[in-house]
């Protein structure tokens, strides 16, 4: 049986940042891809890498930041192009989706001139057939009265609205991929689900793989076909919503979805809180990072385990189930 | 165990905008907290929830005597705190304490965890030896969890939990009675947030601490309150018992801010429900008029958008604002919701 080709394929890639402190590593050695139309989750927690992830396959890590490794979009990698190269990617084939809609619309343009700039610029077309896609697109996230819309200001827009305009501008010249980092952790609960359902039905209709960088397990467990669990710079574990959700084999995985508040348990039953503090990624421990803070470490933690593959695909980083 | 503490009674508070350039302005009235009334007792905990905008930051503020409320009364064991002159409500504050929800921001960065501590104490016994100072401070290090040899760090060598660790010490370094949580676990990882409930929850249960704990969606409350109150731009939606609350709302609100919270099960997240709601919360400049609600409500009738519904105690004992909360079975996973007009 053959796999379809991964849209994107990451290796091997590490992101370090320079500080007065000393070196951080934010990624480490971090493998995934992603197939067409396919959902992909990275989670974590801060610092866990998910967002710098995002930012050195897009190249736009911060001055002081630098990246080895691959990023194999179509087979072109994308951490070797220069800015001109990558700008034919970005916004067209590649979009992102930035947590706060507030601060990634620009306040001096109507909403209508940003998006049609966008489809003008990447697809090269006129100013009439840029404004109908632009108001098409607007109309398939649900804004009321689109073309008011496009005359309005961002400030002239509610959160979630403006979270609505970013998820439309992010389609608009229908990428293969879409990064969405956070894209409801601004929001209102309410808000957040309109979000959520809106981006799972947007999919289904363009076959858009999206990676979906987020902290809530919630979120990810009604969008996402597979999810990549982080600690410290490091996939931790990576395997389906199901495998991960129902039989999660890596300790951190475990406490994560153990500290959750549910409203589907009985509301006397106690949160299961993971002990100790996140990660000072200028100071990690050796072997496991996660070795500190687990309940079930053991003397060999002090190596750092290597990636165990189940039969079903289903990847963690833990001695623990090892067959040996 | 009705030994009531804080009565709060009709609270109402106003903030007025001016709008528009320097000759043709014209004043606003933003009616944040509207009509707002609940009982507390000792030892209990109350969970207030609510979207942005919906006033229960003001309404903690108000409790606390931080803004003058515009209506209404927030009584003290029996006394107004509103009617008491600045010294008279300098000795309550010593019963009432909060804890906020940035926890770096609330910490002066330029003072050590010691002087963070303990400036309640200096600032209630002036006189106080420095030796009892440093065990008392010590003492509350050991009890929120911090280790007591940190005691002459600064805010920036902690991690965001432990620095709401040490703003939980301040607040409690002076046995108040009270303690408002405004969205205490919010800014903090989901790791580190289970910490922080589970150890109020601790402290509660030993201080016996009237606890309020406020958070913008129902899921962090469930395992920290005895009873449950929803805000909507400004007003009680509804207000009832844990037990109750999670199975089966008397409010529309209520059940959609159930429904919104997404559960980290794939095959429960897939085959959950829309919440029904329409559209976005309405400027809390313009509520609706009518019940506030009504224009985003799934049942809502006509009578809805012409009468304002009163909070009104059901038979078993909570409270609602909804006209219709007899009629409508909102029973969490139950699909008898389709009941619609």
């Amino acid at each position: 049986m053959d796999a379809p080709a991964p849209l994107l394929e990451v290796k091997d890639l590490d992101v370090g940042f320079d500080t007065p402190e000393g070196e951080v590593h934010a990624v480490n050695r971090l493998n995934f891809s992603i197939k067409p139309g396919e959902t992909l989750a990275l989670v974590g927690e801060s610092g866990s890498g998910k967002t710098q992830t995002a930012m050195a396959i897009l190249g736009l890590l911060a001055e002081n930041g630098h990246m080895r490794g691959q990023a194999l979009f179509k087979g072109q990698d994308l951490l070797k192009m220069t800015t001109p190269e990558l700008n034919r990617y970005r916004g067209s084939e590649i979009a992102m989706i930035f947590q706060d809609p507030m601060t990634s619309l620009n306040p001096y343009l109507r909403i209508g001139k940003q998006m049609v700039e966008v489809v003008m610029h990447h697809q090269g077309r006129a100013k009439a057939e840029a404004r109908a896609r632009a108001v098409e697109m607007l109309r398939a996230v649900r804004i009321p009265d689109p073309e008011r819309c496009f005359r309005q200001y961002p400030h002239e827009f509610s959160g979630g609205m403006r979270q609505r305009v970013m998820v439309a501008m992010g389609l608009l010249c229908a990428p293969d991929l879409l990064i969405a980092d956070e894209p409801t952790a601004a929001l209102d609960v309410t808000v957040q689900v309109q979000i959520t359902h809106l981006m799972s039905e947007l999919r289904k209709r363009s076959n858009t793989a999206i990676i979906l960088i987020t902290h809530d397990l919630g979120v990810v467990a009604g969008l996402c076909d597979r999810v990549m669990v982080m600690y410290a710079g490091e996939a931790v574990e990576c395997g389906s919503v199901e495998q991960v959700y129902y039989d999660p084999k890596h300790p951190y995985t475990q406490g994560l979805l153990n500290s959750v508040p549910r409203l589907d348990r009985p509301e006397d039953m106690d949160l299961v809180a993971i002990a100790g503090n996140p990660p000072n990624l200028l100071a990690l421990p050796e072997g496991c990072k996660f070795r500190d803070r687990c309940p079930r470490a053991f003397e060999a933690c002090r190596e750092k385990p290597p990636m165990q593959l189940t039969e079903d695909r289903h990847a963690y980083r833990c001695f623990l189930g090892d067959p040996k | 165990m009705n030994d009531r503490v804080l009565r709060v009674q009709d609270l109402g508070v106003d903030f007025k905008l001016r709008e528009g350039g320097l000759l043709r302005h014209r004043t606003e009235i933003l009616r944040a907290v509207n009509g707002v009334s609940f009982d507390l007792n000792a030892g209990e905990t109350l969970g207030i929830v609510g979207e942005s905008g919906c006033g229960k930051s003001t309404l903690a503020r108000a409790l606390l005597a931080l803004i003058k409320p515009s209506r209404g009364r927030v009584l003290w064991l029996g006394e107004d705190l509103n009617k008491l002159d600045d010294e008279a409500l300098r000795k309550k504050r010593e019963d009432l304490q909060i804890v906020f929800q940035d926890p770096l921001a609330a910490l002066n960065p330029r003072l050590t965890v010691r002087d963070i501590i303990a400036e309640p104490l200096w600032t209630f016994f002036p006189k106080i030896a420095r030796v009892q100072v440093d065990e008392r401070v010590r003492g509350m290090m050991k009890m929120v969890g911090l280790l007591p040899n940190q005691i002459n760090r600064y805010p920036h060598e902690f991690s965001a939990g432990q620095c709401q660790r040490i703003g939980i010490a301040r607040a409690l370094v002076l046995n108040p009675k009270l303690v408002i949580c405004d969205e205490p676990v919010s800014a903090l990882d989901v790791s580190i947030q289970a910490q922080i409930i589970n150890l109020l929850k601790d402290l509660q249960k030993k201080l016996n601490l009237s606890l309020i704990f406020i958070a913008h969606d129902l899921s962090v409350v469930k395992h920290i309150s005895d009873r449950v109150m929803v805000m909507y731009l400004g007003k009680t939606m509804e207000l009832a018992d844990r037990a109750n609350i999670y199975k089966r709302p008397l409010h529309p609100y209520t059940s959609a801010m159930i429904k919104a919270v997404p559960v980290p099960d794939p095959k429960l997240a897939r085959a959950a429900s829309d919440t029904g709601l329409t559209g976005d919360m309405p400027s809390p400049l313009e509520p609706p008029p009518g019940c506030v609600f009504h224009s985003r409500c799934p049942y809502s009738v006509e009578r809805c958008e012409l009468e304002v519904p009163p909070l009104r105690r059901m038979e078993n004992g909570d409270w609602s604002a909804c006209h219709r909360a007899e009629e409508l079975d909102l029973t969490i996973g139950s699909e008898a919701q389709a009941n619609k007009p």
